[in-house]
């Protein structure tokens, strides 16, 4: 957190003292001396003076490199934001360190102390290597910080995972070349040649022993896992079975000598599993016509024992206006089921590009609607004044004998 | 004019024996069959007028016994019947050649009428059925649309709506002031276009099918 924070806000003057790290904003070659001089609070430029008279004498350099490696970086402002691929500067820093590692060899060489090439390039290559490989795994952590700053596309992923494996199977082919030039300059390749090759044999005898068991073992760990997951979902179908149909089951059992009653507890029972077959989400979250009115439907089901058919075309989020729709038609369906005479009411919505239309249909006796008692509040102040309030109409068209239809009309951009 | 000679196919031999019970008296059950192949087989022993078809059944459904029976015999008309309300498999079923599609819980009365009319020739869309198709030929036509199969004239959709929000052929002729014949030549004309058409959403629904069979 505070690290983030520094590397949010530009870097201010040595203020507090803060923990040794390279700087690799200020770096000349990788921030080492930067770091050093901020840390110290001086000028850079003293610090790499010294160095650079240290390095006269070789201590310096290896002085400089070791804290190349130990030293982590500080998280830079201009480096991480801009996407800086961190594999490009592993390929640096193991190109420096390798580099260094021959310099440092060969000016031990030229003040007399005496490396044969048997030495002196093997080591160079392990440091190279072994810098790059050390690099690439110590960089790592640093990519899932990165996104916060600089959002990476998610095609961008798989490139920069390649790449890291990529750089690690190089500094691996290093560190491997390296041990093969030492042992081919020492003379040992021979003896190395056939240590290796009972080691190959040993690994193919006891491959071809334990392969059969080995995928056996691989593909029952597999077949469970599957067998697990079926358990799992089973258990879960088992749950909703008997929560919703065995319960419904039973009711239907005691209340056989009601028809009504049997066919509407079958009719909720059918809705509920249908709705769960087809994976719709349960209700309550982000309400939306369709599924609102669906609701509306189970309920008044329920509560007047009569059946409602919903049919839908197209479906939309529900604002507040379109609550206001899906409570008038409540009120729609309830008086439908009350005055219908048991006759089944059907709903059918819609939602175009101008609006939501809603249709409540009945096929009861119907009325004449200049007949409405004053006493019906309903029709009038829930349905008829509902829908005014809310930049909608309500229509009702009703004969005796010929049913009832109310008709719920929410214009799009009504105010 | 006699009654139609029907033909039951459902998988639930429950299911089939109510539908027989509730016909019998109305209509002329030559049959019923409880798979596939038994259907296919019923259909070509007792050439039946009417076919009521499941949706839903092992080995293809009612797709596949419209498929498999093909020409032979000629003029077997089917209905299909199901519990099934997924879009898809509907749409599907008209496609492959059904005349219309009620659901099992509709009442005897109206049951023994949509197979008089699928008897005669016409086309029977539920409430919900209608739903499907104001659904499917919603939004914009595809680029390189036929305005002829590929859209609903407003009449078209009137009485589509009409039938979704409960409406009967003939309370439809009432209030669009035309004949229940003219009701029921607009009735196949979208059931004509729901089987030609190559509208995005039909052809994507009858490719999900095939993928699935």
């Amino acid at each position: 957190m505070i690290d983030a924070t520094m590397a949010t806000a530009p870097v201010p003057a040595p203020a507090a003292p803060r923990p040794l790290r390279r700087d690799p904003d200020g770096r000349l070659i990788a921030g080492v001396c930067a770091g050093l001089a901020r840390r110290l609070g001086v000028d850079p430029l003293v610090v790499r003076v010294a160095f650079v008279a240290a390095a006269t004498t070789g201590v310096g350099i290896v002085l400089y490199g070791a804290l190349w490696l130990l030293l982590p970086a500080e998280a830079s402002a201009e480096a991480a934001p801009a996407g800086r691929v961190p594999g490009r500067a592993a390929v640096e820093v193991a190109l420096g360190v390798g580099l260094l590692t021959a310099s440092v060899l060969l000016a031990f060489r030229g003040v007399g102390v005496l490396f044969s090439d048997a030495i002196v390039w093997p080591v160079v290559l392990v440091a190279a290597g072994g810098a790059l490989i050390w690099r690439q795994s110590a960089g790592r952590p640093v990519a899932p910080a990165a996104p916060a700053a600089a959002p990476r596309t998610e095609a961008e992923e798989p490139t920069l995972r390649a790449a890291t494996f990529s750089r690690t199977g190089i500094g691996a082919a290093l560190v491997i070349a390296a041990g093969l030039v030492f042992l081919q300059a020492t003379g040992a390749l021979g003896a190395a040649r056939d240590a290796v090759l009972v080691a190959l044999v040993a690994a193919t005898v006891l491959a071809v022993i334990f392969a059969p068991w080995w995928v056996r073992l691989l593909r029952s760990l597999s077949a469970e896992r599957a067998s697990r997951i079926r358990e799992q979902e089973r258990a879960e179908m088992a749950a909703h079975l008997h929560d919703s149909v065995l319960q419904t089951l039973a009711l239907v059992q005691r209340r056989a000598d009601d028809p009504r009653e049997v066919a509407a507890l079958a009719r909720r029972q059918e809705r509920e599993l249908r709705s769960w077959l087809a994976g719709r989400v349960p209700r309550g979250d982000a309400p939306r016509l369709r599924a609102a009115l669906e609701a509306v439907a189970d309920e008044v089901e329920q509560d007047h024992r009569v059946a409602v058919d919903v049919v839908a075309v197209g479906d939309a989020p529900l604002d507040a206006r379109g609550e206001a729709l899906v409570a008038a038609a409540r009120e729609a369906v309830v008086n439908a089921a009350k005055f219908g005479d048991g006759a089944p009411v059907a709903v059918f919505a819609e939602a175009g590009e101008d609006g939501l239309v809603v249709f409540v249909r009945d096929r009861g006796p119907g009325f004449d609607p200049s007949t409405v008692p004053e006493d019906r509040r309903g029709l009038r102040e829930s349905i008829v004044g509902r829908m005014a309030r809310h930049g909608g109409a309500a229509a009702v068209r009703s004969q005796p004998g010929l049913g009832t239809e109310v008709e719920l009309a929410l214009p799009e951009d009504a105010p | 004019m006699s009654a139609p000679r029907v033909a039951i196919v459902d998988d639930h031999a429950l299911f089939r024996a109510g539908v027989r019970a509730e016909l019998e008296d109305r209509v002329k059950i030559v049959g019923d069959a409880g798979s596939v192949a038994e259907a296919v087989s019923l259909i070509r022993t007792t050439e039946p007028e009417v076919v009521l078809l499941d949706v839903h059944m092992p080995d293809g459904g009612g797709v596949e016994v419209i498929r498999l029976v093909g020409d032979e015999p000629e003029g077997v008309r089917y209905l299909a019947l199901s519990v099934s309300d997924a879009a898809e498999d509907v749409i599907a079923v008209i496609r492959a050649g059904a005349r219309g599609y009620v659901t099992k819980n509709i009442d005897a009365d109206a049951l023994a009428d949509a197979v008089r009319r699928v008897h005669d020739g016409d086309a029977v869309f539920s409430p919900r059925l209608a739903g499907f198709v104001l659904d499917a030929f919603a939004g914009r036509a595809p680029a390189a649309a036929d305005p002829a199969l590929d859209e609903l004239t407003p009449r078209e959709r009137d009485v589509l709506q009409l039938i979704a929000r409960g409406y009967l052929y003939k309370e439809i002729a009432l209030r669009l002031g035309i004949s229940a014949k003219t009701v029921e030549a607009h009735v196949s004309a979208v059931l004509r276009k729901l089987q030609l058409s190559n509208r995005h959403e039909l052809s994507r629904w009858a490719m999900e099918r095939r993928l699935v069979d």
